[in-house]
């Protein structure tokens, strides 16, 4: 980046871990991994070194359908961030495979925004730039 | 109901505080000298014998800077929590297990900070956010998709319940509006004769859906500190005691700061209602005891979401135990009588104990009419939560 496009924004570098590594170099090459317990195979997210059920450190992972509904939203105005476009929709989605996760929506009006619709994970490099989720309409849907 | 062994124990017997304003003009540290010198000349006890401190791990003014600023020779207890305003009230319960078990005989706690005119938490995340660790390891989760603010976490708790239960903006708008009722009538506040109307509320401009400005509390400079001793001695000391007949902190599943999204109810606060029996044990009461609350309300919605996880009411039937006139001076449980975070000021929850001492004592500006026994203040939510329980002398 040149100083004009430089974005000062306020989001904090990610954390990155030997707990959650695996995550984000999945986003940066397109795909939604969730961590699965390698003896009871509950899945667990946000990542995290052992299973909260059995206490197993073993873990590997599942690539998500990443199929969602909306489970919550809310609309920001302020403070506004350089990284965003404000008003900034962000939702709490419920994966098919049953764990949540937060992203900005993208190509959905706030009129349009509905407790349990359908919506997708996909990928982009958001303006602090980092590759990360963002959720949209499902692709073959009608926008 | 058997009590916990600290319950009655220690009491608060002083509190202080400096002006609550936007700009203070002077240095944190200042804030907490001037706050412990007022909380201690209220409580008729000499400097010197302050022998401990509790405060938050927030807190910018480490109690070896106070001690040596004001010359106090020796400290024989310190602790400190985490969790801001969660754990408001968790010092309170250090200094009474510090008192109760005979380690310290004088622990003050204070929290003092130019929150306004300095940084401000409603602007985005703190300078410790960028301390790339464990403790801010779940901002991975949240702050690239927006999620700066406290008011933008809490946003989808807060959109969900009103899904759920059919409680609208002006439900939430109504405990803005009681708020700073209260601080119209007490001299103290920011908001001294500046009464709103829910218009008012629905007007403001949208922070973060379904937030409002006026559902949002202040940010605030100033410092409160108080004094906390044995019950026996706070009887001999100029004004009644509170006596702290219990204190508690919680956690519940899946704890995340601001963002226990993984739970299936995101709208419950286990950790609430873990204080909630904790309290009730302790003090041998349950909410039909408690006369007068201070709930914490850094925003509106987690005011309704505290009374049903007490069980002042049931769940998703705050906004008619609200509506209903519950939380006016002359109700069943006068609510916030200083004016809150919303009206008084932003001292992170902790001028919300002192206001809960005033209660105990008669002194409150808002003083209800019928007597006040025992007195809840709580801390924040949805974030780690800690809670007291003030009861008169008996
Ligand atoms: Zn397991």
């Amino acid at each position: 980046m040149n100083e004009e496009t430089v974005v000062r924004t306020a989001v904090p570098r990610l954390v990155v871990t030997q707990d959650n590594e695996f995550w984000f170099r999945a986003a940066r090459e397109g795909r939604l991994e969730i961590q699965r317990c390698a003896d009871c195979h509950v899945l667990r997210h946000p990542p995290a070194p052992v299973c909260p059920e059995c206490r197993s450190f073993d873990w590997d992972t599942v690539e998500s359908s990443r199929r969602c509904t909306l489970h919550s939203y809310t609309v920001l105005h302020y403070p506004r961030d350089d990284a965003f476009d404000y008003p900034l929709t962000v939702g709490l989605v419920d994966l098919e495979e049953g764990i949540r996760l937060v992203a900005d929506i993208a190509g959905v009006d706030r009129d349009e925004l509905e407790f349990g619709m359908e919506l997708e994970v996909g990928f982009t490099e958001h303006a602090h730039g980092e590759i990360l989720p963002q959720l949209r309409r499902p692709r073959g849907s009608r926008s | 109901m058997t009590r916990a062994g600290f319950s009655g124990a220690a009491a608060i017997a002083g509190i202080g505080a400096t002006e609550f304003s936007k700009n203070s003009g002077r240095s944190e540290w200042q804030l907490a000298c001037e706050c412990v010198l007022a909380a201690l000349d209220d409580a008729g006890i000499d400097v010197a014998e302050v022998d401990g401190f509790s405060l938050f791990t927030m807190e910018n003014n480490p109690e070896i800077a106070v001690a040596r600023a004001l010359g106090i020779p020796q400290l024989s207890f310190f602790s400190r929590i985490p969790h801001g305003g969660g754990g408001a009230c968790a010092p309170v319960q250090q200094a009474a297990l510090a008192v109760a078990a005979g380690v310290a005989d004088v622990v003050v706690v204070y929290r003092a900070f130019n929150e306004r005119s300095g940084h401000r938490f409603g602007a985005g995340p703190p300078p410790f956010a960028y301390n790339p660790s464990t403790d801010q390891e779940y901002r991975n989760w949240i702050n690239p998709y927006g999620l700066l603010t406290p008011a933008q976490q809490e946003a989808f708790l807060a959109m969900l319940y009103m899904h759920k239960y059919g409680a609208t903006s002006e439900d939430f708008g109504r405990i803005s509006v009681l708020s700073r009722k209260h601080a119209a009538n007490n001299p103290k506040a920011w908001f001294y004769q500046r009464p709103i109307t829910l218009e008012d509320h629905q007007n403001s401009r949208w922070i973060a859906e379904p937030l409002h400005l006026l559902d949002c509390c202040q940010e605030s400079d100033g410092g409160q500190a108080l004094v906390i001793v044995s019950t026996e001695r706070a009887r001999d000391l100029p004004n009644p005691p509170a006596v702290i007949r219990a204190a508690a902190q919680g956690v519940g599943p899946q704890q995340i700061s601001m963002s226990s999204y993984s739970r299936a109810d995101i709208d419950r606060l286990p950790e609430v209602n873990l204080v909630a029996e904790q309290l009730w044990r302790q003090a041998g009461l349950g909410p039909e005891g408690i006369d007068a609350a201070v709930l914490y309300d850094a925003f509106t919605p987690m005011v309704l979401l505290q009374l049903e996880e007490y069980g002042f009411c049931g769940i998703g039937e705050a906004k008619d135990f609200v509506a209903d006139g519950n939380l006016e001076v002359d109700g069943r449980l006068p609510v916030n009588t200083h004016g809150g975070q919303l009206g008084e000021g932003y001292i992170h929850g902790v001028n919300g104990i002192a206001e809960g001492v005033r209660l105990i004592r008669g002194t409150s500006t808002n003083q209800p009419a019928k007597p006040v026994e025992h007195v809840l203040v709580t801390g924040g939510s949805p974030v780690p939560h800690s809670a007291i329980v003030l009861g008169t002398d008996d």
